[in-house]
């Protein structure tokens, strides 16, 4: 290359800064791109220059962690009670979501899943006694994504609810989560009152031997092309899961026909997962935890296995950083709220549905489900956007989920912390918002970006290994 | 009358998107000041010179913007604020035409959407700047890099990349570039020629593009290194990397050089190249016997040069000119008041504050500058003028944090006003530069702040532009006339003529 070799070229410019620069070069009719420019998140300079050193090491690692998620398989497998099946799990042990968190630091709708946990267990009779027992410290509370497990909202966990079993096809680790109840007094919301106990016991009781007999029956369900037919049909699988819930309904319908007690319980079944959009939802979640788990503990990766809020902190974890949390405080998120709520009553951010971003779906895929932009009163265009600014920190594009309005272009998959950091640009994740109090439950839906401060930890204890 | 205030925290938009916003909201009805800037260091000076400090901002940052608004009611105050926040947002969705057209993230994100790119023009604030280019190099792109407040390490080891690799890296602090006719940054419409421009001076490069331009002839290729480039520190890296391909430029006739006072080291450097050429070089670097007076007589030698016509020409007319301008000279310096004596320069080209300095050598004494040049002396406080006083606008301490005085006038004006309500100051002079990157409407916002001044002192204006240019030179000239000003088609001219009314005033 020589600067001669310039004057014998069209100019064609892109513009990092002053937009006015890119309006002259438009009207002297020159090829002219503008970059949206953020000054980048301030960091420690010594971290940047040791990741900067350790370049080549890092995109290697990066490859291989993105082969190892791209290749993974997730199936639906069996089902199982918690006690039973779930890593670590014991008689006295409460899961949750997000990062780890004690009772005196946890959120209202947090609390208020626990105190019907313990109710339905048959801990408590009461709220107050529940309340008493959780903060007697006799409870050993642990997070979800510690035990392979996941959980949208508060993520609770106890050791009689029956959960989905997931397996990785390809590398062998398995993963768990709970089904999903419904909408509205729900315990994932935080709501304890009778009704959210009583369905519980009957999900344990009918929906569960149900369920179980009929996957017998069909056999492993490959929930991987379960996944890219939803989004071809307009879901992100974390905030509208419509036709995910379908695809599933259509797959076990005639196993839950010729396999339940009885026409009444099969009729239940349907008549619930029919009824619940969300359904779904406890089944994407646990498939994309699968995927990420065969990724970790992969020295040099900054490739991001964990995204989950327990709704006071936000937390993080690398593919090379092991059991490591990086942690901040959740966000407020922007949504639409339910008539009667304003973003006063709102819960700071909460669940590990963000497994979901973290695989390349959700908010990551949102292009392909623009009705979820209406959630904050957003067009389909901003869906776009949104999509492609998230291929600006990602390591690749998913093989095999797509976004069909892009071309079919694959999902931006796998966040690397780096990026996140350099370019100032935070994963953008779709949400439910819970009531800040215990027992009042959803009141809106909506969008935000990630916290901010566990990035800023994550890039600096990844440059510390 | 109350005040009310607001801080995004880590908030950014560029400093002319804030500009704007705080110019549309004090044009408000009710508001009487309104500021949204950035919490810099400066910005928190020029707010509580203007008296829109609050106790809120105390302990904000870089990083934070701060909203002040004084208003006629309290009412009106906390209404403006949420005004601002409605003009912010609104300069963020310009240019998002509602389509699914994405406009990139990052430099990655731009170069695949237009994987021609072969110039990346950089502009962010310094302390980002360097990353950004560096970046850009190892993309195997050309780099103008507008920015200031660059690490001289930085400018070298940018420099030393782009070197090796066969790109160029106009700047840090480069303003302006004409490269393949398309004005880059700060520049201006010029016609298409054989003369090729290298300039480690940015309003240099300006001012002899526009004066080629002018007179008929035209530019091959303009191209500007920053005023550091040619320090001893840099040595003149890119100074001599544009030179050379210059020379190979099968369209480049003539070469003209022009700088701010260079090394020593790289002038020798410089000349020895040059003498090597077989091209006509022909050279103005400031405060360097060079054997050219200014960057006009550099731009009508170089014009000259390629129409083979023989310098004394060139000497002849600009010596016809000058006597003109002593003329001139006595007619303004009999309109001048008792007690009126002093030139207050306030320049926003930093080569026309040099330039005035050099000129006035050994004519203007005691000459003071916040920038100075041959035999001028540091200003104890650039913000107070004294006897004789050119200051450049485009210092560092003038511009953290906000736009270049070339776009944002209100600085500049705030000065004029000074100026000339001073009993002893006698000429202002200005420069007003047009072209891209600059103020599109120049008159409006000199109008009010000259009709005043021109009733209480001589003004004296130099145009930098040509007439292709979006504000159109004979337009503004002829604007800035009407209002009683001395209009001058160069900075030089416009020296000479203020020089000789003060020298007529001692007399």
């Amino acid at each position: 290359m020589a600067i001669g070799d310039l004057f014998k070229q069209e100019l064609n410019v892109i513009n990092i800064g002053l937009v006015s620069f890119k309006e002259g070069l438009d009207s002297v009719h020159t090829p002219a791109v503008q970059v949206e420019w953020k000054p980048p998140i301030l960091v420690s300079p010594e971290a940047t220059a040791r990741l900067k050193e350790r370049r080549v090491a890092i995109e290697a690692a990066n490859a291989k962690a993105m082969e190892i998620i791209l290749q993974g398989v997730p199936l639906l497998v069996d089902m199982g009670v918690a006690r039973d099946v779930v890593p670590g799990m014991t008689e006295n042990t409460i899961l949750h979501a997000g990062p780890p968190i004690t009772w005196e630091r946890m959120c209202g709708p947090m609390r208020g899943a626990i105190i019907g946990a313990l109710i339905y267990e048959g801990k408590a009779v009461d709220p107050e006694e529940a309340e008493a027992l959780a903060a007697s410290g006799k409870v050993c509370f642990s997070p979800c994504h510690e035990h392979g497990t996941v959980g949208p909202m508060a993520g609770v966990v106890s050791p009689s609810m029956p959960v989905f079993m997931l397996r990785n096809e390809t590398y062998g680790n398995q993963a768990f989560c709970t089904m999903n109840e419904g909408l509205g007094k729900v315990l994932r919301y935080g709501a304890f009152s009778d009704e959210v106990v009583e369905r519980l016991k009957w999900m344990e009781t009918v929906l569960f031997p149900v369920l179980k007999k009929a996957l017998k029956k069909t056999g492993p369900i490959n929930l991987k092309n379960l996944i890219a037919q939803a989004l071809h049909m307009g879901d992100e699988v974390h905030n509208r899961n419509r036709a995910g819930t379908s695809l599933l309904y259509r797959t076990l319908a005639p196993a839950i026909v010729r396999t339940a007690p009885d026409t009444e319980s099969a009729a239940k079944t349907l008549e619930f997962i029919q009824n619940n959009d969300h359904f779904f939802l406890n089944l994407s979640m646990p498939a994309c935890k699968v995927t990420l788990d065969a990724a970790r503990n992969i020295p040099d990766s900054s490739v991001v296995v964990v995204m989950a809020r327990n709704g006071t902190d936000f937390g993080v974890q690398l593919a090379g950083t092991g059991d490591q949390w990086f942690t901040g405080p959740a966000d407020v998120p922007d949504a639409l709220f339910f008539p009667g709520f304003t973003k006063e009553d709102a819960n700071p951010d909460i669940g590990d549905s963000s497994i979901t971003e973290t695989n390349g779906l959700g908010g990551f895929a949102i292009a392909a489900s623009p009705a979820i932009v209406q959630f904050v009163g957003g067009n389909a265009s901003d869906a776009i956007r949104y999509t492609k600014q998230m291929y600006e920190i990602t390591v690749t594009e998913n093989n095999v989920y797509q976004v069909p309005y892009l071309n079919f272009r694959g999902t931006p998959t796998g966040i690397d912390v780096i990026k996140v950091i350099e370019k100032n640009i935070l994963p953008f994740i779709d949400t439910g918002v819970a009531h800040r109090l215990p027992g009042i439950g959803q009141v809106g839906a909506g969008v935000l970006s990630a916290s901010l401060e566990p990035f800023r930890k994550a890039y600096e204890g990844f440059a510390n290994t | 009358m109350c005040i009310s205030g607001k801080i995004k925290k880590g908030a950014y938009y560029d400093s002319v998107a804030l500009m704007n916003v705080g110019k549309a909201l004090a044009g408000l009805p009710g508001v009487v000041d309104a500021a949204v800037v950035m919490g810099t260091r400066e910005n928190a000076g020029i707010l509580e010179r203007s008296g829109l400090w609050q106790e809120l901002f105390e302990g904000t940052t870089d990083s934070d913007l701060l909203i002040s608004v004084k208003a006629e009611n309290e009412e009106t105050a906390t209404a403006m604020l949420a005004e601002a926040d409605e003009l912010l947002t609104a300069s963020l969705k310009k240019g998002d035409s509602g389509d699914t057209a994405v406009t990139p993230w990052s430099l990655e994100g731009a170069v695949n959407l237009l994987p021609d790119a072969n110039m990346v023009l950089i502009s962010v604030a310094g302390r980002y700047a360097a990353h950004e280019a560096l970046k850009a190099l190892e993309l195997g792109r050309h780099v103008m890099l507008f920015s200031d407040n660059v690490s001289i390490e930085d400018e070298l080891r940018l420099k030393q990349v782009a070197h090796e690799k066969g790109l160029l890296v106009m700047g840090p602090d480069c303003g302006t570039a004409i490269i393949n006719g398309v004005p880059l940054a700060f520049a201006n419409v010029v016609r298409r020629g054989g003369i090729g421009v290298v300039a480690a001076s940015g309003t240099g490069l300006q001012e002899v593009t526009c004066l080629i331009s002018n007179e008929g002839a035209g530019i091959s290729q303009a191209i500007g290194t920053g005023g550091r480039d040619v320090k001893k520190a840099i040595g003149g890296i890119m100074f001599l990397d544009a030179l050379r391909a210059l020379a190979e430029d099968d369209e480049t006739k003539v070469i003209l050089l022009v700088s701010k006072p260079p090394h020593e080291s790289v002038v020798a450097e410089i000349q020895k190249l040059a003498a090597s050429l077989s091209k006509p070089v022909i050279s103005f670097f400031l405060g360097a016997d060079t054997g050219v007076e200014s960057l006009e007589a550099a731009a009508l030698l170089a014009v000259a040069s390629e129409r083979g016509e023989p310098t004394e020409t060139v000497a002849e007319r600009l010596r016809a000119r000058d006597a003109e301008l002593e003329t001139l000279a006595k007619t303004e310096a009999a309109k001048c008041r008792p007690g009126q004596r002093y030139v207050r320069g306030l320049f926003s080209g930093g080569t026309f504050c040099s330039e005035a300095q050099i000129l006035w050598k050994e004519s203007i004494s005691p000459l003071y500058s916040n920038a100075p040049a041959g035999s001028a002396v540091k200003m104890k406080d650039v913000l107070q003028s004294e006897a004789n006083t050119v200051i450049d606008l485009g210092e560092d301490e003038f511009t953290v944090g906000r736009p270049h005085p070339m776009i944002d006038f209100s600085l500049r004006n705030q000065r004029i006003r000074e100026e000339a309500n001073d009993p002893e100051t006698a000429v202002i002079l200005l420069d007003v530069v047009l072209g891209y990157g600059s103020n599109m409407n120049p008159m409006e916002e000199l109008d009010a702040v000259l009709r005043e001044a021109v009733g209480k002192t001589r003004v004296i204006c130099s145009v930098t532009g040509t007439d292709q240019d979006p504000q159109n030179r004979s337009r503004v000239s002829a604007a800035l006339k009407a209002l009683g000003a001395v209009v001058l088609p160069s900075n030089a001219a416009a020296c000479k003529l203020a020089g000789n009314i003060i020298r007529e005033l001692g007399a």
